[in-house]
């Protein structure tokens, strides 16, 4: 017997409601699309097109496409699909919450200090390596990074606190 | 003939000892990114895009796209070994690939792999070699008028030929092109759609798109399957790789119609991914014994792969002679070019001789260099795949991360490319495809110039695109594939309509 929605709904997110989450997303950049276009001129000025002209239009298209992908989710709503299980999405927030901190850190830390932290965090939370071997990949790592880059490729990387102590 | 004898001067320029060496960095770095999930040829490019600013382009057109052939022949080793596609295109190898490997054919399989995947290639860099020079020469006629119907081909196609629904395409496609819009409107000078933000000032770079899009959501999505590599080692001889020759001739009819098909799908923007699907479909439904399908054949391991690379080289005969590209990966390569300075186009085949043909002849000697490194190397690569996902993945986030910034040194790019991954990971989850996105992203401010120029012609009279049988037959081409998924749907109800009513009779 197949479970019924309700009952998937139980062990994970449906499909339903990330479809229409994704769908009103794109609508409201439609809608802001239409009205900054609406804003610059969509008619013609004196020496042709103005800067609206194009954009409407794709607005318009972006407002007509989203909306029928939201009329088809509200119409199928009973019938609805698994998107993941609760398990897959605690997997995933596992991973976007640390690069989301990596991206905040490297702003602050400079982006070797971030990498550091990112890499021994992944190996202890999801490969349960040891110290010693977490803090020599961790390290080494960036290192090599800060060689390829600021050495041989001459390309600077946002630094932070460390590097200046150390004098870069 | 004169096609040869710019042929054998481009081998000139490509023999030259540093662009060899590049050519063989290239290969490897594009095995690599082949073989690690989460790094793809589109974005594994687009990272080490902002390293080749400094270089001579024809060296870094030659490299870049050597990471390109070495990311197709990569993509077969994690699917035959570990029934991981270490690339969207070779999802459909993994179907005999990998269980030719459970039963210890891993070698045969890698060999009838590669051996196609060079096939395929070697087919379709022949066909730009006599079709490029033409297609340009025919598109120097090309008014703004012409550009434009040909971009409105490739969208409507994507259309028309996408599995995925086609108002999330439509969906999709217009978010690229309202990405492409924002910033400084380069004709009047007008601000759009920056909101008053000096971030947004430089618009939305394809670039950072493509790092997040395809690097940071495929790491979510790979987390989210929970990835355990349990492979199959494989040691690839000298024996076993000319007895698995002696047998592909056999297959010529599989390897012909493979590669049709491919080239079909690279010119046209379908891309290698569908290309490889259609291929094994058809390969299955035209086999003597289609129950073999699945449980190890040879054949289905043949007709992806062939097929993937003839699509993914033959994608650069637009991208070189119109300026479109024909996959994502063509996309980024576009960029490249722009970048460099070098307009793609008709005018690049009249302009900048050496350039293209010096890459032309590349594609033939990386595809040799690359059959030879992937034959030889084999378990090299499977002892990376060894590496934990847990070591791979932080470090592949951080290159993703140093990737974004190099393009603008900037870090509000950086927080745009995680933006772009989780997009990327629910549009995925959600069957929005990405390919259209990134190709409105990077063509959106050409068809633009082009739908403005032709409306200045025409003084805003959209007749203007069907004003002579040329536009008039490319723009037509482009309606009827743009409404080929209503007659598909008009059909499938008129199906079931009949048989419902048959349904009805015999009760």
């Amino acid at each position: 017997m197949r479970p019924s929605a309700s009952e998937r709904e139980r062990d994970g997110v449906g499909t339903r409601w990330p479809e229409v989450a994704v769908a009103l997303f794109l609508l409201l950049i439609a809608v802001l699309v239409v009205k900054d276009s609406l804003r610059v001129g969509i008619g013609w000025a004196d020496d042709g097109p103005r800067s609206g002209y194009f954009p409407f239009y794709i607005g318009l298209l972006l407002f007509a496409a989203s909306f029928t992908v939201l009329v088809k989710a509200l119409r199928h709503w009973r019938r609805d699909g698994v998107f993941a299980s609760r398990a897959q999405l605690t997997d995933v927030l596992a991973v976007l919450l640390p690069i989301a901190l990596f991206v905040g850190a490297a702003s602050l830390l400079g982006i070797y200090v971030a990498s550091f932290g990112l890499i021994g965090w992944f190996m202890r939370r999801h490969g349960r390596f040891g110290w010693p071997t977490t803090a020599a990949v961790a390290a080494g790592v960036p290192l090599v990074l800060f060689l390829v880059f600021e050495r041989w490729f001459l390309v600077p990387l946002p630094k932070g606190p460390l590097e200046r102590l150390l004098g870069f | 003939m004169e096609e040869l004898n710019n042929l054998l001067h481009g081998f000139g320029v490509a023999l030259s000892g540093p662009n060899l060496a590049y050519m063989l960095l290239g290969i490897a770095l594009g095995v690599l990114i082949g073989v690690l999930p989460g790094l793809g040829g589109a974005n594994g490019i687009a990272i080490l895009l902002p390293l080749t600013f400094t270089m001579n382009p024809t060296s870094a057109i030659i490299m870049l796209s050597c990471i390109y052939w070495g990311a197709l022949f990569g993509g077969a080793i994690t699917s035959i070994l570990f029934n991981i596609p270490g690339e969207p295109w070779s999802v459909a190898t993994t179907f005999d690939g990998y269980p030719m490997a459970q039963q210890g054919r891993a070698a045969q399989a890698l060999t009838a792999a590669f051996t196609s995947s060079f096939v395929g290639a070697l087919f379709a860099v022949a066909l730009i070699t006599f079709l490029a020079p033409w297609l340009a020469d025919f598109a120097l006629r090309f008014g703004p008028a012409e550009f434009f119907a040909v971009q409105l081909l490739t969208f409507c196609s994507f259309v028309g030929m996408s599995r995925e629904p086609p108002a999330k395409t439509i969906a999709a496609m217009m978010l690229g092109f309202a990405l492409a819009a924002v910033g400084l409107d380069t004709v009047t000078g007008t601000l759009r759609m920056t909101f008053g933000s000096t971030e947004l000032l430089r618009g939305f770079d394809f670039l950072i798109a493509v790092i997040g899009l395809f690097g940071i959501g495929e790491i979510l999505l790979t987390m989210e399957e929970g990835l355990a590599f349990k492979g199959k080692s494989a040691r690839l001889g000298a024996r076993a790789v000319w007895q698995t020759w002696t047998q592909l001739p056999r297959y010529w009819s599989t390897f012909l119609r493979s590669t049709a098909i491919g080239c079909w799908m690279g010119i046209t923007p379908g891309g290698a991914t569908p290309a490889s699907f259609m291929s094994y479909g058809i390969a299955r439904r035209t086999s003597k014994d289609p129950q073999a399908f699945g449980k190890g054949e040879v054949a289905g391991v043949i007709a992806p792969e062939t097929a993937a690379h003839a699509a993914g080289t033959s994608a650069l005969l637009p991208m070189l002679t119109l300026g479109i590209p024909g996959s994502p990966t063509a996309a980024v390569l576009l960029g490249g070019l722009l970048i460099w300075g070098l307009q793609p186009g008709p005018m690049l085949f009249v302009e900048q001789k050496d350039f293209v043909w010096g890459l032309i002849a590349s594609m033939y000697l990386g595809n040799i260099v690359g059959l030879l490194v992937v034959l030889t190397t084999v378990p090299f690569w499977a002892a990376i795949l060894r590496i934990p996902f847990s070591v791979i993945a932080p470090v592949i986030i951080v290159l993703c991360a140093i990737g974004a910034y190099t393009v603008h040194s900037s870090l509000f790019d950086v927080i745009l490319m995680l933006v772009f991954g989780v997009l990327g990971y629910l549009f995925k989850k959600l069957h929005y495809p990405l390919a259209p996105l990134v190709l409105a992203l990077v063509l959106g401010d050409m068809a633009e110039a082009s739908f403005r120029q032709s409306m200045l012609l025409s003084q805003g009279s959209l007749a203007i695109f069907w004003s002579n049988p040329l536009v008039a037959s490319i723009a037509g081409l482009a309606i009827v594939l743009l409404l080929w998924p209503l007659w598909g749907a008009a059909r499938d109800r008129l199906r079931t309509r009949e048989a419902a009513s048959a349904v009805g009779d015999a009760q």
